[in-house]
């Protein structure tokens, strides 16, 4: 596990300076801070996203989710006029509920994970549509939140805000993951859910975490990406955001048959996929290649890694051969 | 003896470590049921990889009638007429008996089209079913069908490939006693049509029953040969294991305590109509027999919260409770050992240790973090303790031996505190050695005061092991004995379902 974070960071340092030789611009610290703010927004709902995929589910919600949350926390600031941190509040227990809805979904009702997010993906997108008439939310001319943009948008030190978030958010997790019990039982339920279960993990409700887990951060992303974007046209918002978090996670080394994954990992695919981002507008290719480059990028990695394993196996395989014949040679020329 | 059809002569193998098969020669001739046994890890499974053409073997030949075979492959092994019926099925149980018997040759119709001809693979299939006695038909969905006659299938297609040589690895290991004896005449049948057969299993009257020889494996050699009349049990058991095997039965230690476990018209989902009565004391040993398929497996499922129960009430220790999942159950200090150990006793991917201490995590975390160290004394004191063979605690669980997992998942419970422990088909597929290392932990256990429920299809673990027997049948208990009416006889009689006094069955 450790070595595979190794090689993917050691990836994002090859690609890192090739793009810093073509072009110098990608280590000014106007770039870095844009970046980092974007692997901060990208990063976090995809340790969510990570979190379901070791339970061997998957969350295409999350994307709509964004849209839906964003017009209605634009609404509860420029309509309702609520204080920000209560509609803040308010969008985090949302995002909380949606993970719960999908995750009991699937454990009580027994649906399959793919279904059930694929359904929310097109109803919350729909819902948020109707709910602004598909007309753009923004705020209004003039409104400002100092403290929540300061704390959403602002910089500190040259750090972005939400790449710090990011950060502290990915050492929380990664104590949940790796050293909590949760996590243990999390891993248990996603390598064999039978066995969890006979050991009396009640593996539904470890399930049902991951996703509400994955709600609240999804819940948490759409109040940085409203602030981030500012308004937000319901039909396009968080387009594809899903697959961001689903792509992060893999390469990162998450298994989609569950079980396998770490918060390192996560946290390197996040980083890798924003780099690449950045590397398609540094070095001049068409924007509109984006995803082409994204999805290249992301096949490569993972077939290179997957002939990467099969060679060390056979050379391990290798070696314990030629030490086996070696060591009985002796023996049977002796008989 | 007859020419032989099929001669081994001087097979090794290593493998990285250790040397797997060394100097075999084995001969079967035409018509010739030979029996082959040894421990597990003895080298028999290697052996027949090799016969089967999926492993090469390091040094010496194969010879199939006659003819020199140095690069056996496993479509040439198919071609000279060996097959095989695995101990684990290898069929789809989403397709007809038919289409699996065929798989892979299926005749063709509708030319271009390419159609698969279900009319012409069925009618092929009939007559290679009436020869076995098959009561299914072959457009029967192979999911419908039990264990035995999904065994049946198995040699109806090693039949339809022109076997002459079938080899049987553990075919009764998940059969009950109607079923074995039912297999042993398809065994005859086989021969008496010239086709030879291998043998494999641990079971040793059957081999007393049906072969005409006995080939012993020990460590990778072959260690003694049995003729047809020399065979019998003791014997078999001392090449095998080098050692006379201690009779079975250990008495307890204490006559059997207060009642532990008592439950009061259980009724599972499965025979939602017939309720189970009965009572576990502190210290006894009960051996639950049975056909497979009588409601056992499901029952001890509802003790321990798998599954709800339709109906029916449970007390343990003179308290009335509801026992909703397993974790209500573990906290009863009831576990179930399960019978199918990879599948649901084990995380295979996950270490010995993650694995012992997996169910009581929270004993081992403070501040909700569990604590490596603590975790890896448990399991090296239960490593220690069970004499599970392991270079070290942070093997991955699926590296160890059937008998040794087994023993890990035992190691699960042992380091808690158990008083009511349900053991489902504990040692199937686990060497005898390692067999008789599980029937002392058993007896070790109620010594100590915990109530013991053992589901056995195996007769002799059954009579060897338990206190007393409650048999069922068809989702009842059909009859209790106690140790003096231990019999064979009288188990199998309760397991169809007749009445003890009513004399032998047809």
């Amino acid at each position: 596990m450790l070595k595979k974070d190794l090689g993917l960071l050691v990836l994002i340092l090859v690609v890192g300076a090739i793009v810093a030789l073509i072009n110098p611009r990608f280590l000014s610290p106007v770039n870095l801070a844009n970046t980092a703010n974007l692997i901060g927004l990208f990063g976090i709902f995809s340790l969510g996203e990570g979190l379901v995929i070791i339970t061997g589910g998957i969350d295409l919600s999350i994307g709509s989710v964004f849209a839906l949350l964003g017009v209605v926390f634009v609404d509860l600031l420029v309509t309702y006029e609520l204080p920000w941190p209560l509609a803040f509040l308010i969008i985090l227990a949302a995002g909380t509920l949606i993970g719960l809805i999908n995750g009991l979904l699937i454990t009580r009702m027994r649906l399959q994970p793919f279904v059930v997010t694929l359904c929310g993906l097109l109803l919350y997108r729909g819902i948020a549509r109707y709910y602004t008439n598909d007309g753009t939310a923004g705020f209004a001319f003039g409104q400002s939140f100092p403290t929540l943009e300061w704390l959403t948008t602002g910089r500190s030190y040259g750090v972005p805000h939400s790449f710090m978030a990011f950060v502290i958010i990915a050492i929380a997790m990664a104590v949940l993951l790796h050293r909590s019990v949760f996590g243990r039982y999390l891993f248990a339920v996603g390598r064999n859910e039978e066995a969890a279960r006979y050991s009396g993990i009640q593996t539904g409700r470890v399930v049902a975490a991951a996703y509400v887990i994955c709600g609240a951060l999804a819940g948490l992303s759409s109040v940085f990406l409203t602030m981030y974007t500012r308004s937000i046209s319901p039909a396009s918002h968080g387009n594809f955001y899903e697959l961001y978090g689903i792509a992060a996670a893999v390469l990162g080394g998450c298994s989609l048959r569950g079980g396998e994954g770490s918060i390192v990992g996560i946290v390197l695919g996040a980083i890798l996929l924003q780099i690449l981002q950045n590397l398609v507008n540094l070095l001049g290719i068409p924007s509109s290649l984006n995803f082409a480059v994204m999805g290249a990028v992301i096949l490569i990695g993972v077939l290179a890694d997957q002939q990467f394993k099969e060679y060390r196996q056979r050379r391990v395989a290798g070696r314990e051969s030629s030490e086996a014949t070696g060591s009985k040679a002796p023996t049977l020329l002796a008989k | 003896m007859p020419e032989p059809i099929l001669e081994l002569i001087d097979i090794s193998k290593s493998y990285p470590g250790v040397q797997a098969l060394s100097h075999v020669t084995l001969a079967v001739a035409a018509g010739e049921v030979v029996g082959l046994i040894g421990e597990n890890g003895a080298g028999k499974s290697t052996l027949m990889r090799i016969l089967g053409g999926v492993t090469a073997p390091s040094a010496g030949f194969i010879r199939i009638r006659g003819e020199q075979k140095d690069n056996l492959t496993v479509s040439e092994a198919i071609r000279s007429g060996i097959a095989f019926v695995h101990q684990e099925l290898n069929l789809f149980d989403n397709l007809d008996v038919a289409a699996n018997v065929y798989f892979g040759r299926e005749p063709r119709s509708f030319g271009l089209l390419n159609l698969i001809d279900t009319t012409a693979i069925r009618s092929l299939t009939q007559p290679l079913l009436d020869r076995l006695g098959a009561d299914f038909k072959p457009d029967t969905l192979v999911s419908d069908l039990s264990l035995a006659q999904r065994q049946l299938v198995e040699i109806a297609k090693a039949l339809s490939l022109g076997a002459q040589i079938v080899i049987m690895d553990e075919p009764t290991s998940s059969l009950t006693l109607t079923e074995t004896n039912r297999l042993l005449e398809v065994i005859a049948e086989l021969k008496a049509g010239g086709v030879s057969v291998i043998f494999i299993t641990h079971r040793l009257h059957e081999i007393e029953q049906c072969a005409d020889r006995v080939v012993a494996l020990r460590d990778g050699a072959v260690v003694g040969t049995l003729q047809k009349a020399e065979i019998d049990h003791d014997r078999m058991i001392r090449l095998m294991i080098g050692r006379e095997l201690k009779a079975l039965y250990t008495p307890p230690a204490n006559p059997p305590g207060p009642e532990i476990l008592l439950l009061g018209d259980i009724r599972t989902t499965t025979y939602p109509d017939r309720a189970v009565n009965f009572s576990l004391r502190r210290g006894e040993i009960v051996g639950l027999a049975g056909l497979v398929g009588s409601g056992r497996t499901e029952l001890a499922r509802a003790i321990f919260g798998i599954d709800r129960p339709v109906d029916g009430t449970m007390q343990v220790a003179g308290h009335a409770l509801t026992i909703r999942s397993p974790r209500d159950a573990i906290a009863q200090g009831i576990y179930l050992i399960p019978e199918d150990r990879k599948r649901a006793g084990l995380i295979l991917e996950d270490d010995i240790t993650s694995n012992i201490s997996l169910p009581n995590l929270r004993r081992f975390a403070t501040a909700y973090l569990p604590d490596r160290n603590r975790e890896e004394a448990t399991a090296k004191q239960q490593t220690r303790r069970l004499n599970i063979r392991t270079p070290s605690v942070s093997s991955a669980a699926a590296t160890l031996s059937g008998g040794n997992q087994q023993k890990v998942v035992l190691a699960k419970w042992l380091a808690m505190s158990p008083k009511v422990m349900l053991f489902d088909e504990p040692t199937r597929g686990i060497d005898v050695g390692a067999k008789s290392e599980i029937y002392s932990l058993i007896r070790t256990l109620a010594d100590a005061g915990v109530a013991v429920l053992m589901i056995s299809s195996d007769m002799e673990e059954v009579i060897g092991v338990s206190d007393r027997i409650l048999v069922m049948h068809e989702g009842r208990i059909s009859g209790e004995l106690g140790r003096d009416q231990f019999s064979e006889h009288n188990v199998m009689q309760l397991a169809v379902g007749t009445a003890m006094n009513s004399g032998p069955p047809c």
